[in-house]
């Protein structure tokens, strides 16, 4: 029988997330800012079809950076939570805090127990009935859960990107004004011209299914 | 990816990502209908007239609003049409509760396709899918408790309004102009017959819409006219290019008191 080295798991750890972060720190990241009317998403993304952000339940959007195959996993698997918890209960049971903490739980999970670490960052966002109830929360790859207000961002700018934002965000602000910022913040962290834009709004004036994605040409006139 | 540590969230599990219905089954959660076969008859409550005809927007659907149990009227205000997803509707006729179910099932498994998917489902797609969660039901059926729905729809590749009718062992027929279900359905599609034109406008077909109604009410004893007394009208809603709108409340019952005295 051959015996493993021993690793101490301070090493295994750090290892393990030094990969993660390399892995999310090349793709491009993702933003959500507060808006009157619900919460704004918007991200740079060549492809037009496979997508980032994503509708999960009525009020509820997810994003994910990184790798496109597991972010894409914890997408379905948080829908299909939505659901669930939406169909054995009641629509207004299913919560971001709840489904953000599913997301914690199994990133962690993944984290120490498997062969590599997700190399994804996940913010998950809920609007209420005004603005005092806007929800965001961050998933990190090893997953550590922030609470987030007004601005938040994922990926591998997150950092710069949060500050510009901070400096250039007013409360209250119409879709249009914010959409202008946050495309100036996002365009300020890469060297080359944005090959393409992702955007989606959770909109409270909507009805049921505030989730509404942006088209090219309002994001083209921000 | 291993199966995540008790959270409830459902990664990989080798099941097809935009099926609802395969997750509840998966996961041992799907509403079980099944009897022995021993039992009795069971008086459940049970829905009545509903119908669905083309106009030239799309398509109206309507449907009265009371459940029997028997030879007694259980229910008053049952609603029997339902959205489907924004560009269809399903109305429904049979034991009530089942129905009732169904529907939730249909609306979750189409609102869940879209996100997983990206896209709605095809109106074709979507009326194949109901045949087989009512084919599922045939055990029931022998029970006593059969479900039979109508769906209809906007074709956005099409652009035309579509309807589709049912069978209680989960047969699935396009029609072309008119469709109606339940104890008061035959009554409703032969007056819906004499009176059909190409070409009725939003009003036109919900005054054939109520006039079949208090017609077939008049007839069957399982359905409901409208109730003036109590303000209790018939669910009517469209389907159009501008998707799935109920017509509201006032605009039915200002539209029903005038059929009522009218009526012979």
């Amino acid at each position: 029988m051959t015996m493993p080295f021993y690793v101490p798991p301070e090493q295994l750890m750090k290892d393990r997330a030094e990969y993660a972060r390399k892995g999310i720190a090349r793709g491009k990241s993702i933003v959500g800012v507060e808006f009157v009317d619900g919460v704004l998403l918007l991200g740079e993304n060549p492809s037009g079809t496979l997508q980032k952000i994503s509708e999960v339940y009525d009020r509820i959007a997810f994003a994910g950076v990184g790798k496109y195959t597991e972010f894409e996993q914890l997408r379905i698997g948080g829908i299909r939570r939505a659901d669930l918890t939406g169909y054995a209960y009641s629509r207004t049971d299913v919560t971001a805090k709840s489904l953000a903490n599913a997301y914690a739980q199994t990133l962690g999970h993944v984290f120490t127990q498997d062969v590599k670490p997700f190399e994804v960052e996940v913010m998950v966002v809920e609007i209420g009935d005004d603005d005092e109830t806007s929800r965001i929360y961050r998933v990190t790859y090893d997953g550590t859960l922030h609470e987030e207000h007004r601005v938040s961002a994922i990926g591998g700018s997150a950092e710069v990107l949060v500050e510009s934002l901070e400096a250039a965000y007013r409360p209250r602000a119409p879709l249009m004004e914010a959409l202008g910022w946050t495309k100036a913040a996002c365009a300020s962290v890469t060297e080359t011209d944005p090959a393409g834009w992702e955007g989606a709004v959770l909109d409270r004036t909507q009805g049921r299914r505030a989730f509404r994605r942006l088209t090219d040409e309002e994001i083209g006139a921000a | 990816m291993t199966e995540s540590s008790g959270d409830g969230l459902v990664l990989d599990s080798g099941i097809p990502a935009s099926s609802f219905a395969a997750l509840l089954r998966a996961r041992g959660l799907d509403p079980k209908w099944e009897t022995d076969g021993s039992s009795g008859v069971l008086d459940a409550p049970e829905g009545t007239t509903v119908l669905a005809f083309r106009y030239d927007d799309g398509v109206i659907m309507a449907g009265d609003r009371r459940a029997t149990a028997g030879h007694y009227v259980a229910h008053r205000r049952v609603q029997k049409v339902y959205p489907a997803d924004s560009y269809s509707a399903v109305a429904i006729s049979g034991t009530a509760g089942v129905a009732i179910e169904l529907v939730r099932l249909f609306q979750t498994e189409l609102e869940h396709y879209e996100k997983i998917e990206g896209r709605r489902l095809s109106l074709p797609g979507k009326a194949n899918h109901l045949a087989s969660m009512v084919r599922r039901h045939l055990p029931m059926a022998f029970q006593g408790l059969g479900v039979v729905p109508l769906f209809c729809g906007f074709d956005e590749q099409l652009e035309q309004g579509r309807l589709y009718s049912y069978d209680v062992v989960g047969g699935s027929y396009e029609e072309t102009d008119y469709a109606a279900t339940g104890s008061g359905g035959r009554d409703a599609r032969l007056y819906i017959r004499t009176k059909f034109t190409d070409g009725l406008t939003e009003t036109g077909a919900l005054e054939l819409a109520l006039e079949a109604l208090v017609a077939v009410a008049e007839e069957d004893t399982a359905t409901g006219g409208p109730d003036l007394k109590r303000g209790i009208y018939p669910n009517i809603v469209t389907v159009s290019s501008r998707g799935y709108a109920e017509l509201p409340d006032a605009m039915v019952a200002e539209m029903a008191r005038s059929v009522m005295e009218r009526s012979p």
